[in-house]
């Protein structure tokens, strides 16, 4: 069932783009920084455009903008992608306990998820990055305390239907624990969610790691992709026009988001029952489709 | 009591905890964090202030030598009293009136770009979902997803470039001309408008795909109900179809959905307001970044706080007036 999940992914041509680029970007990420050993080194004259020596040209600071890209690369996808995956858990944790045990703890954790998502993201992280400590891990922490909520809610509301499953009934009858349930019952009926989730959440770790870069919360010796955009800024990139300081870093983080987002149009095809008898009607019945402009209801099952 | 008033009465109850969450993290954040949070706080206003001052200002944030809950009463009541210390990097201003000259400038920005992104948004939407077999339908989502994947302020930092930089259509900086004295008259409102056109236009397209994809999604289940077959079999021509039963029950939804939205236009607007230079709250967070003033940084988070949930209290009443399902 789960290889079956898979290979589908593998097969829909948008997950397969977004899997592709996604990739790259983590090869580029695991073997780039061997090849540019020394991405702060002072390499030339500062700001030159990009010429044969240099194919991104050079930063404020006489840097070669190539080797800053790829050795940025390496410190954001990895805090992006850990922070992705502790997003998701955190948000698993506590929506399967809200959902799973439901009354007065769901009303608490209701109330706690509602009220974190309310709350602005990016103030908040910002007062708290501020009194850390700056780096890759004060930044990890900061994303993960305010990003866990939209994950939470999502989840909770699907193991609140899972819950209501005549299997699930059934293994809590037959004495299984409540954390066997959960784990051996519930979760893996969620797997297409919780990988959308976890991509999803990395898309938002990415964006915010960057944008708090940006702000000059992170470490700014360090090279990051946020720190290259922090640098090219403080260096007046934009008021020189400098704009190969700043396109190849941005270009990076828009092209992984990208990715990113075809992997879920991908996942939510084959796993959105709706979407997918659409498609397979389509591809059967083609002149329905012809016939007046409208969207010909696929029948949900009446349970829902 | 009706239930529609019991109900925004509930809503506002639940408002308030939050408020009162944000207000109580407001507090805890500097004294769970590593290390002395008063030396910290105050170290850069040694040379600036009187000892006596400083020691006045440590009462308004409760930092004292008393047990941790009468700080945070103290905390609380100085709050209540709209005291929220004095800024560093605007010394010597106090944090409260800072923070409400940047609120404005913020207000105006998210605002008409929400409107604008909403509006245009939705209407796409409707229409790629009526046309579902169209070019646009396959164009336009994926294009938008795109554009979307880009950080907020690259895409900033793009419109500066060409259109500020190299072409010098628009102003880069600031929210309205230095020769223009800030009052209610046409040429101050022109040149605000003027400064605030690129800027808003970032915060638009990131905007657009977001409202787009929701509304064409909501059309499509919209479209495939009974009432509209019946609608089509009773001759009635497409664009009143489409817009009178269609789209005007399929956007219902996109409408509760505002509130969040407002959560996100604002961290985008903060970033935007940087590269732009643009006196709102997002522009003074940096500043204050910069400048380590941290009454400054909690000022913001609490008034970014509390105007995104006074925003989503009238979404509240905005739907309930909208949307007669849910006037039971």
């Amino acid at each position: 069932m789960n290889r079956n999940w898979l290979s589908r992914l593998c097969n829909n041509s948008k997950s397969r783009i977004g899997i592709s680029i996604v990739s790259f970007f983590i090869i580029i990420a695991i073997i780039g920084p061997f090849f540019f050993p020394e991405p702060n080194a002072y390499v030339d004259a500062p700001l030159l455009e990009p010429s044969l020596e240099h194919i991104f040209g050079t930063t404020g600071q006489g840097q070669d903008v190539l080797a800053q890209t790829i050795a940025g690369s390496r410190s954001t996808l990895f805090i992006g992608l850990s922070a992705g995956m502790l997003v998701v858990f955190l948000g698993l944790l506590i929506g399967s306990i809200a959902g799973y045990f439901g009354g007065r703890a769901d009303d608490l954790l209701s109330l706690l998820i509602n009220v974190f998502l309310l709350m602005p993201g990016l103030p908040l992280m910002v007062i708290i990055a501020a009194w850390l400590p700056p780096g890759p891990y004060s930044i990890l922490s900061v994303l993960v305390f305010t990003g866990w909520a939209w994950n939470a809610r999502v989840l909770r509301s699907q193991v609140l239907s899972l819950r209501q499953r005549d299997y699930v009934f059934a293994a809590i009858i037959n004495g299984e624990s409540n954390m066997r349930v959960i784990i051996y019952e519930i979760w893996p009926k969620m797997i297409s969610l919780i990988t959308s989730s976890f991509i999803g959440a990395t898309i938002y770790t990415i964006g915010a790691q960057v944008g708090l870069e940006f702000l000059g919360l992170g470490d700014v010796n360090k090279v990051t992709w946020g720190n290259n955009l922090y640098w090219a800024t403080n260096d007046l990139a934009l008021l020189t026009g400098s704009w190969w300081t700043y396109v190849p870093t941005g270009l990076c983080i828009a092209l992984v988001s990208f990715g990113m987002t075809l992997i879920n149009y991908g996942i939510d095809e084959i796993s959105n029952p709706r979407l997918l008898s659409e498609r397979l009607v389509k591809e059967k019945y083609p002149f329905i489709f012809n016939r007046n402009g409208s969207t010909p209801v696929v029948r949900t099952s009446p349970s829902e | 009591m009706s239930p529609s008033v019991r109900y925004l009465l509930n809503r506002l109850g639940f408002y308030l905890i939050a408020a009162w969450a944000a207000i109580t993290l407001n507090f805890f954040i500097p004294r769970m964090m590593p290390g002395d949070p008063a030396s910290i706080m105050f170290a850069n206003f040694r040379g600036k202030l009187k000892p006596e001052a400083l020691e006045a200002l440590k009462q308004t944030f409760g930092i004292t030598d008393a047990p941790i809950f009468s700080q945070y009463l103290d905390y609380i009541t100085h709050l209540f009293k709209g005291d929220l210390g004095v800024s560093i990097a605007y010394f010597p201003q106090p944090v409260s009136s800072v923070v409400i000259s940047g609120l404005a400038w913020t207000l105006f920005l998210v605002g008409i770009s929400l409107i604008l992104s909403f509006a245009i948004g939705t209407i796409i939407g409707m229409y790629i979902a009526w046309n579902r077999d169209g070019k646009l339908d396959s164009i336009l989502p994926p294009g938008f997803a795109l554009l979307s994947a880009f950080p907020y302020f690259f895409t900033a930092m793009i419109l500066l470039y060409v259109f500020g930089f190299k072409y010098g259509w628009f102003p880069i900086r600031h929210a309205y001309s230095s020769n223009i004295t800030p009052e209610f008259s046409i040429p101050f409102i022109m040149s605000a408008l003027y400064h605030v056109f690129l800027p808003a236009c970032t915060l638009v397209f990131m905007g657009i795909g977001g409202w787009m994809l929701a509304m064409r999604n909501s059309m499509i289940t919209t479209i495939s109900t009974d009432y509209i077959s019946f609608a089509k079999a009773r001759g009635l021509s497409e664009r009143r179809i489409m817009f009178y039963y269609a789209a005007k029950n399929a956007i219902l939804p996109i409408i509760t959905s505002f509130g969040m939205a407002i959560g996100f236009a604002l961290n985008g607007a903060i970033l935007t307001e940087i590269i732009f230079s643009y006196p709102g709250q997002g522009y003074i967070l940096f500043e204050a970044v910069k400048s380590q003033d941290f009454q400054l940084m909690q000022g913001i988070f609490l008034t970014i706080t509390l105007s995104v949930l006074a925003a989503n209290w009238i979404i509240d009443i905005l739907v309930l007036a909208l949307d007669p399902r849910t006037r039971k």
